[in-house]
């Protein structure tokens, strides 16, 4: 797949859509010319001229340009234009040095003359963190641009937290080819045959039901925390693969109407933006009880991302920071939270009520609660995970992980005997395809994800969403000029590229332990095991 | 209602650069010089310095200090000469529990005295030894909560200092007969130490001394000039230092301390008594004896990275021993706990009073406020790099007063999140703390079975698994 890409790195822009399409007054770019998106991997690459890989390559004057390096590469990482005799500037970040060693194709020993040197990158050692490392970034672009998975040699499964999903992992039957396997399984199922599709509505109400293609639909974003262009990315790419995007607290964007049988709207504490009119026409409508990025804290857009687009659509003066205060003034007990959603559902009558709350100790009876309350689904946000701006301390401290969360809540439903009548959503921290699996393997039906999209869409994660303009990198702004670092095209392709990826290690996970359904591995925990514990008796 | 307690920050801009974690490399070589150089790209204006020298010979400029690592110039440089790596003088700075990340926040808190805020999710280590063993526990919906965080509703972080009769008792008229024990009150649970040794400069702790005055709180001192400071808590180490004044004093922990205080009250009877003595094994038996013989409040210290005795218990563990102990016994209300050693950040106050402290007691943070990077130059007779001893008295009570400032709006964040709208009810409320080891138990366990690696997570030890 990698080898396909367009060497021309650049992103084209579309004519009528940057500079000529900036509407400066609104901060936004004009969607004039767009199609609706479609399900189809198109190589979408970095929209900066350097993309950022692991290794950088040295040609020395030595080089006497016969071309050996061009054809024992088979990523195209040397560029000798045609017709040309000297090399330009390759695309050193698809080089896959350990690999080439391995297999013999390594252009450094090739090379007749010596000339070739590679080392490691600077910023690959300094890049990411523990929780996302430089490999889940880089793998997360590979994803995007390519909708492949990297065969080099990134991990693209786990992080270094050295806790949680980054200590689980699936254990596969060991011969795959020759039913029955291992543990009674019945072998590699053809990846064609499998079904990734979940409903949300499980109820068994009079309520329509919503079924999504794939277990993972987009976390809320507001709008004001992120860009037009990210919040119309978001919701094209949900609409290509028929799940869902959120608007987050901040009201529903006229522009997002086109999408709106794709779009979950949130009724937040602060009530910013939450129309009659934007309810009724919502599929899903989500109270936001809190979130894992502050849990207790409420949201905070602070004065500068204020803008007056954002403010007309807030109903809120320009330029003043605007708190979302928590919990919800008007609720306080699970009888307040029932009258919330049947608030939503008279006003709504076809909508499914989601009800998002973080992961206090008592999660489960929260999660209970709502169930009770008339949620269709319940969604727990886990402490680690969220995208936008949020105080250290409570990023760090404040409620549990969601790996902790996800098998306390799954069995405290099946005590009570309602774990098939109610939608069990998950996220907070969910970075991978694999976490997607082992959430759903823990107990889960389906995850959000945020940040994953965040990366897709290019972000290095230096955490300054909030400073001044905003995102840098032009994904988490509202400021005219930096908006226009991305294109709702070129975003919309990442981010259609990222969840064909996801599903396909899906699909792989699934048809090595021979399942057809998506849903046959929820609450499978026998099938994972974690590396600091004692297998499991039986397991 | 007493009046809000707030905390007056103003900036305080650092007196030389912070070292900052990220830095970027330009290789120059081979520059062409453009007329749309990238780095006039930049969100941040890095390069503000250089930009208008672009086309002349470029002579070295200090990029380390300022970028915020958006990457935009090192992705966009038609010739990729910019690179970038992490700071190595930043990645040097402190050890594995004064993390460089640590002193970071509490520059900025300092500077600022506001919250640390960023984007992005929390970036850490699973879990972590000490106090990153604990998360706190937040109210949602079932439980009930408090009101608000932003103004409507006060949330105090006053404590006392001093020992609580188990009872009162009236004689025939309804007149009071029990005497009430002297009792301070402070707004912050934090009090501060003054009496370190091995810093440079005299002036220091009497700066400290001021800082504590302007918050309302208490500092330790051993210096005979300062204990008529009207913010001084006398460290009595001989028996005939004058404590006339002082509300509180402390003494070390000796077989005649019940005395020596006896003594001390005697001339002074509004006088809170404070026996300092070490965590560790024998921690809890000493102070429920001090407790029983009418000791005020003990101060219960670990060394500076938190750790007490042989074993390295840590501060929290410690804390909690003695604190069950005294509940066990039905006299944890007749004396105060004063913790200190390891505490490093906000969050390790509500955590340490949520394991049993009533209060906390802090020296380095109020150092790194001063831009110490805990280089140790000082313990050895070097130079201060970052000059302390030269600090003026403004600049270093801001900065002290901004860093509480930053601490006790976190304070709030924190106790808003748990609903709680009292420090003083934070003591040993561990129903609203969890436990890293307990919900590895109850969560974990029924899926996974027994854990059978200890969690050995070393901070800095990146990608440490296992």
């Amino acid at each position: 797949m990698a080898s396909t890409i367009d060497p021309h790195r650049r992103v084209s822009i579309p004519p009528g859509m940057i500079p000529g399409g900036i509407d400066r007054k609104l901060g936004a770019v004009s969607e004039m010319g767009l199609e609706m998106p479609v399900r189809e991997i198109k190589p979408a690459p970095d929209r900066f001229r350097n993309s950022l890989g692991k290794y950088r390559i040295y040609r020395s004057e030595a080089c006497r340009k016969c071309g050996t390096c061009v054809v024992t590469c088979s990523r195209g990482v040397h560029v000798r234009p045609e017709g040309y005799v000297d090399f330009i500037h390759g695309l050193d970040w698809r080089c896959t040095a350990e690999l080439c060693k391995a297999n013999g194709t390594y252009c450094v020993d090739k090379c007749p003359h010596g000339a070739l040197r590679i080392e490691q990158t600077a910023i690959y050692k300094s890049l990411g963190d523990y929780r996302w490392t430089a490999d889940l970034i880089l793998s997360t672009w590979h994803m995007a641009e390519t909708g492949d998975v990297p065969d080099g040699e990134l991990n693209y499964r786990t992080g270094a937290s050295g806790g949680g999903f980054d200590r689980i992992e699936f254990v596969f039957p060991k011969t795959p080819c020759c039913p029955p396997c291992e543990g009674g399984q019945q072998g590699v199922t053809d990846p064609s045959e499998i079904n990734t599709s979940i409903p949300l509505n499980r109820r068994g109400d009079n309520r329509p039901q919503v079924t999504i293609d794939i277990p993972v639909y987009g976390g809320g974003m507001s709008f004001g925390s992120v860009s037009p262009v990210t919040i119309l990315s978001k919701a094209r790419a949900a609409m290509a693969w028929n799940t869902f995007s959120c608007t987050g607290e901040g009201g529903y964007i006229e522009r997002l109407f086109p999408y709106k049988d794709y779009v979950i709207t949130q009724v937040a504490t602060g009530l910013f933006g939450v129309r009659e009119e934007t309810i009724q026409m919502a599929r899903i409508v989500e109270f936001k009880y809190a979130q894992g990025a502050k849990p207790g804290l409420g949201g905070h857009l602070l004065g500068d991302k204020n803008t007056p687009a954002v403010a007309a659509m807030r109903e809120a003066v320009v330029g003043t920071s605007l708190f979302s205060p928590f919990p919800f003034h008007s609720v306080y007990s699970i009888e307040d939270h029932k009258k919330h959603v049947d608030w939503i559902k008279h006003v709504n009558p076809s909508a499914l009520v989601s009800a998002k709350v973080s992961t206090p100790i008592d999660v489960d009876m929260v999660a209970v609660g709502s169930y009770y309350a008339g949620a269709h689904i319940v969604h727990l946000d886990g402490g680690y995970g969220g995208t936008g701006a949020a105080p250290d301390i409570a990023k760090k401290n404040i409620a549990m992980p969601i790996e902790y969360a996800i098998p306390k809540v799954a069995r405290f439903l099946s005590d009570e005997g309602i774990r098939d009548h109610v939608t069990l959503i998950v996220s907070g921290g969910i970075r991978t395809a694999y976490d997607m699996a082992k959430s759903i393997a823990l107990g889960a039906d389906g995850v959000v994800i945020g940040t994953p999209e965040m990366v897709a869409l290019g972000c290095v994660r230096c955490g300054r969403c909030e400073s001044g303009k905003g995102c840098a990198r032009g994904i988490a702004t509202t400021d005219a000029e930096m908006v226009t670092k991305m294109t709702i095209e070129w975003g919309t392709q990442r981010l259609i590229n990222m969840l064909a990826a996801w599903r396909e290690q899906l699909v792989d996970i699934l048809s090595r332990f021979g399942m057809r359904d998506v849903k046959e591995l929820r609450g499978r925990t026998d099938l994972l095991r974690h590396l600091d514990y004692e297998r499991r008796p039986g397991g | 209602m007493p009046a809000k307690y707030h905390i007056h920050t103003k900036p305080a801009p650092p007196r030389r650069k912070p070292i900052g974690k990220y830095g970027i490399i330009d290789w120059l070589e081979d520059c062409s010089a453009c007329h749309n150089c990238v780095k006039r790209e930049c969100a941040y204006s890095v390069y503000d310095d250089e930009r208008d020298r672009l086309r002349e010979t470029v002579e070295y400029v200090d990029y380390i200090y300022e970028c915020r690592g958006c990457l935009c110039c090192v992705q966009s440089c038609p010739k990729g000469l910019l690179s970038w790596d992490v700071n190595p003088e930043y990645e040097k700075m402190g050890d594995d529990v004064w993390t460089p990340d640590i002193i970071s926040t509490t520059w900025y808190q300092a500077e600022t005295g506001s919250i640390p805020v960023t984007g992005a999710g929390y970036p850490g280590p699973f879990r972590g030894p000490g106090f990153d063993s604990i998360l706190t526990d937040m109210s949602e919906i079932v439980r009930p909560t408090r009101d608000g965080i932003h103004g409507r509703e006060y949330i105090s972080t006053s404590v006392d200092i001093g020992r609580k009769p188990m009872r009162l008792e009236f004689d025939s008229d309804g007149g009071l007969i029990t005497r009430c024990p002297p009792i301070v009150e402070i707004p912050i649970p934090i009090l501060f130490n003054a009496s370190g040794r091995g810093r440079p400069g005299e002036r220091i702790p009497s700066f400290v001394l001021e800082a504590a005055r302007e918050l309302g709180t208490l500092a330790i001192t051993a210096q005979r000039e300062l204990v008529t400071h009207p913010a001084a808590l006398p460290y009595l180490t001989a028996d005939d230092q004058p404590v006339r004044t002082a509300r509180m004093a402390e003494w070390p922990d000796s077989p005649a301390v019940t005395q020596r205080i006896a003594r001390a009250k005697s001339s002074n009877p509004d006088l809170v008594g404070i026996v300092k003595l070490p965590l560790g094994p024998n921690a809890a038996a000493r102070v429920l004896e001090l407790t029983r013989a009418g000791i005020d409040a003990v101060h219960l210290y670990a060394d500076w990275h938190g750790y007490a005795g042989a074993a390295k218990q840590h501060i929290s563990l410690g804390i909690r021993d003695v604190h069950q102990a005294l509940v066990g016994a039905g006299i944890r209300d007749e004396v105060t706990i004063i913790a200190s050693g390891g505490i490093s950040l906000a969050e390790h106050v509500v955590k340490t009073l949520l394991c049993g402290a009533d209060a906390v007691c802090i020296e380095v943070p109020l150092m790194i406020a001063l831009e110490c990077r805990l280089c140790m130059n000082c313990r050895s007779g070097l130079v201060c790099p970052a000059d302390i001893d030269q600090v003026d008295e403004g600049y270093a009570v801001q900065r002290m007063v901004n860093l509480m400032g930053a601490w006790h709006s976190q304070l709030l964040e924190m106790m808003g999140a748990m609903g709680i709208r009292e420090a003083r009810r934070l003591r040993g409320e561990v129903g609203r703390a969890m436990f890293f080891d307990d919900l590895e138990r109850d969560c974990f366990g029924p899926v996974f079975g027994k854990r059978v690696i200890p969690p050995g997570m070393i901070p800095g030890g990146m990608g440490e698994v296992g």
